[in-house]
């Protein structure tokens, strides 16, 4: 048992809060209050090989492991969760999937400028109608499949050069007959909607994607005809965890604010920390920060070791997602008035904090795969 | 980060299990109900014959020689089997370490062994007052040199163990003039010492089977050699020793609630409600999911705080915040667990009414939460 980063782990973690002191936080609200995709940031992660860190470097990746990656979103989000968000769709929905279920062809082919930041990748799985559950098809027909259908919530769609699809095989078979494919962004037939108009992690596009008759070569289908599901649940595993550290991130940039802030502001003739009923707010935020995380890594870290991991990623992204929008919310109380001003971190925090109880698995849904997997 | 436990940790976590579902589970009821004083101290005996009374404490007196995190997966294990035997244990275990910690050679070769050994049932911790409780730097017990002796004079109350306990770390003002904190010493004080008596035992809510009294000093003579520690820094040992401490009630707390918790779960999937089982709720399973998800991250901050002590590091922050989570943690879950169950579970002839009293008292005890929050913003506004 030890709970000690490795030097590797440890470097990451300072480069990637230098690298936020120096890029990320000078551009974050403006980031968010233009709706920007912080496209310069993105490719200087790139250049710094963030956007493939937990895969190995024949595929572009830098070859570290899942708790380096998951450190490094956490301190990325901390800065900006919406830079933090670009690289974890790219790293845990669209690496993922190719990574676990591609051939060495696909590998190849996409896996390497995805690690590389050559091209950003996007996960098309929702619909209006279904949500964790894909309605749109892919009929086959001589060496291509015919993809129709509307993806809702795809984010990185409009600056994606390829996108994860979930589309039914088999209609007859149920959730069962759910495939999944990469596709190319540009081809005939693949749309980018415009870019849905969010209340937090404003400099995150996500977008509709719409597939009319858009054909795709045989070679493209990703695993097995109605591997689907299981495709879409390794990733969304993945990304749970990342989600943790992204919401880890809110929650711990919402404590650092709080407790400067609290410091500085002086009322009834003290500074406000001194009063306990603020001291209390603090010690919680911290606590369950230092809570989610402890099962954040720890789930990262059943991922590194190839042990079963969805509970634990489910315990994770509950945690941390409920954190850190209960003290977001606490940090704009402790900044009074200030705490609602546009331009004000916590602001900020606050509207992008809501996001982490949805994405990837509603707290509900996690809820019900915790509870499958417990003792009794 | 390793979360891997060493063949070590997993043995004694494993040792302690074991005890727990073939000795201590089948009788824990039973202490509870009639307060059976020689079944207790029966099991307080075997416990320390495994080598669960001195966890930490290094084998040439008599210890097991193993880390924190043994430590907290120890207390967690016999806190799902009774909380008033893991309360003891982790008391005596504290003891242990206060005196391996501050003691002389000669005080250490003296009151170690036996309560490593089980030759003395427990060990006592003799801190609060009437009018000190999250404020002990306020007590008012006094020690007076007189020759060859220390003369002690005061009351001590809520202690555990009092009945039967081999040694009691007790502490008194020293020096009157001091700043508040700074006049405190620390005593070793043997239940045979002259002046020294068992006051009345307390009717409690929960942990019943572990008795709690006050302690009565009247003139109790204490040799000179008995002052542990550095005279007049008292308050700096019970300041530190707590913090480990805090680490033993905060695990095994999460032994109450995972125990709660284990068993409403299979509850629920046993028991049936019109067409499914109370598990087949998605109100039901919510809260068992809710409840699993806090025990882990409970577990999780025991030990990383465990790790931190392990390792030198300074710990007290993370002390407090993994006390203070687990212990809330853990009360919620014997609530959650008794709700769950409904009325069967408010009886006697179920385990959640003795887990929902008992697991009461961790919140309180060794620091209560909100001590423990004070102590986290503290260091956080450093």
């Amino acid at each position: 048992m030890d709970f000690e980063m490795t030097e590797e782990q440890e470097l990451v973690k300072a480069n990637i809060k230098e690298f936020c002191e120096k890029y990320v936080e000078p551009i974050a609200d403006q980031v968010d209050q233009e709706a920007r995709f912080p496209a310069e940031n993105i490719k200087r992660l790139a250049e710094q090989d963030m956007l493939g860190i937990p895969y190995p470097e024949e595929y572009g990746g830098a070859g570290s492991d899942y708790l380096t990656y998951i450190i490094a979103i956490e301190e990325l989000s901390r800065a900006c969760a919406a830079t933090g968000f670009i690289v974890e769709a790219n790293t845990s929905l669209a690496c993922n999937p190719i990574y676990k279920y591609g051939s060495d062809a696909q590998k190849k082919k996409y896996l390497v400028p995805l690690c590389k930041g050559d091209i950003l990748g996007a996960f098309a799985l929702n619909e209006r109608g279904t949500g964790d559950d894909a309605a749109a098809t892919a009929v086959s027909d001589g060496n291509e499949y015919v993809l129709n259908g509307v993806k809702t919530f795809v984010w990185n769609a409009a600056n994606a050069g390829v996108f994860i699809v979930f589309a039914k095989t088999d209609k007859s078979r149920g959730t069962g007959g759910g495939s999944a494919f990469i596709v190319p962004a540009g081809l005939p037939g693949i749309e980018v909607g415009k870019d849905v108009n969010k209340m937090g992690l404003r400099g995150a596009p996500s977008s509709e994607v719409l597939l009319k008759d858009c054909r795709i070569p045989k070679e493209n289908l990703l695993g097995q005809e109605g591997q689907g599901p299981a495709i879409a649940g390794t990733a969304l595993d993945a990304s749970r965890i990342g989600i943790a550290a992204l919401a880890l991130g809110i929650a711990q940039g919402a404590l650092d604010e709080s407790i400067s802030y609290s410091k500085e502001r002086v009322q009834f003739g003290q500074p406000i920390c001194n009063f306990q009923a603020i001291q209390w707010m603090l010690a919680n935020m911290a606590t369950e920060i230092e809570v989610s995380r402890c099962l954040a890594y720890y789930a990262a870290w059943c991922y590194d070791q190839d042990m079963p991991h969805s509970k634990e990623a489910a315990m994770a992204k509950l945690m941390a997602s409920e954190t850190a929008v209960r003290y977001s919310d606490s940090a704009v109380q402790i900044h009074g008035g200030m705490g609602t001003i546009k331009g004000q971190k916590v602001e900020r925090l606050y509207r992008d904090a809501k996001i982490t109880q949805i994405h990837g698995g509603t707290s509900i849904f996690t809820k019900m795969v915790i509870a499958d997997n417990v003792p009794g | 980060m390793d979360f891997e436990l060493t063949e070590k940790q997993k043995k004694i976590q494993k040792t302690a299990a074991d005890f727990v579902k073939s000795e201590l589970e089948p009788i824990a009821a039973e202490l509870d109900r009639t307060k059976n004083r020689e079944k207790l101290l029966a099991v307080l005996k075997k416990l320390a014959e495994l080598g669960f009374m001195g966890i930490t404490i290094d084998p040439q007196y008599g210890g097991t020689g193993a880390d924190t995190v043994s430590f907290s997966l120890a207390m967690t294990e016999i806190g799902r089997g009774c909380a008033s035997t893991g309360v003891t244990a982790s008391v005596t275990n504290m003891v242990a370490e206060v005196i391996q910690a501050v003691g002389s050679q000669e005080l250490r070769e003296k009151y170690i062994p036996p309560l490593c050994s089980g030759e003395f049932a427990a060990g006592g911790f003799a801190l609060t007052e009437t009018i000190a409780g999250s404020d002990p730097a306020g007590m008012r017990m006094s020690a007076v040199a007189d020759g060859d002796h220390w003369v002690l004079d005061g009351q001590k109350i809520f202690i555990s163990s009092a009945e039967f306990a081999g040694v009691f770390v007790v502490w008194a003002v020293t020096d009157k003039e001091a700043r508040k904190g700074k006049g405190i010493s620390a005593f070793l004080v043997e239940p045979s010492f002259p002046g020294f008596r068992v006051g009345q035992l307390e009717k409690k809510l929960g942990q019943l089977a572990s008795p709690t009294n006050e302690l009565i000093f009247d003139n109790c003579r204490v040799p000179k050699e008995n002052l542990l520690g550095v005279h007049n820094d008292g308050f700096r040992i019970a300041a530190s020793e707590l913090a480990g401490g805090r680490i033993g009630i905060g695990s095994m707390a999460l032994g109450i609630g995972l125990a709660a918790m284990d068993f409403a779960a299979k509850y629920a999937k046993e028991q049936m409600q019109g067409n499914e089982t109370l598990a087949g709720r998605q109100d039901v399973r919510s809260i068992i999911a809710e409840n699993y998800t806090r025990l882990e991250g409970a577990r999780l901050l025991l030990l990383r705080a465990s790790s931190l002590k392990d390792q030198k590091k300074f710990y007290a922050k993370e002390a407090s915040m993994s006390k203070v989570y687990a212990t809330e943690a853990a009360n919620k879950a014997c609530h959650d667990a008794l709700q769950i169950v409904g009325d069967y579970g408010y009886t006697q002839g179920c385990p959640t009414e003795r887990f929902y009293r008992d697991a009461r008292v961790t919140m309180i005890y060794e620091g209560t939460s909100e001590i423990q929050r004070l102590i986290i913003a503290r260091e956080l506004l450093r």
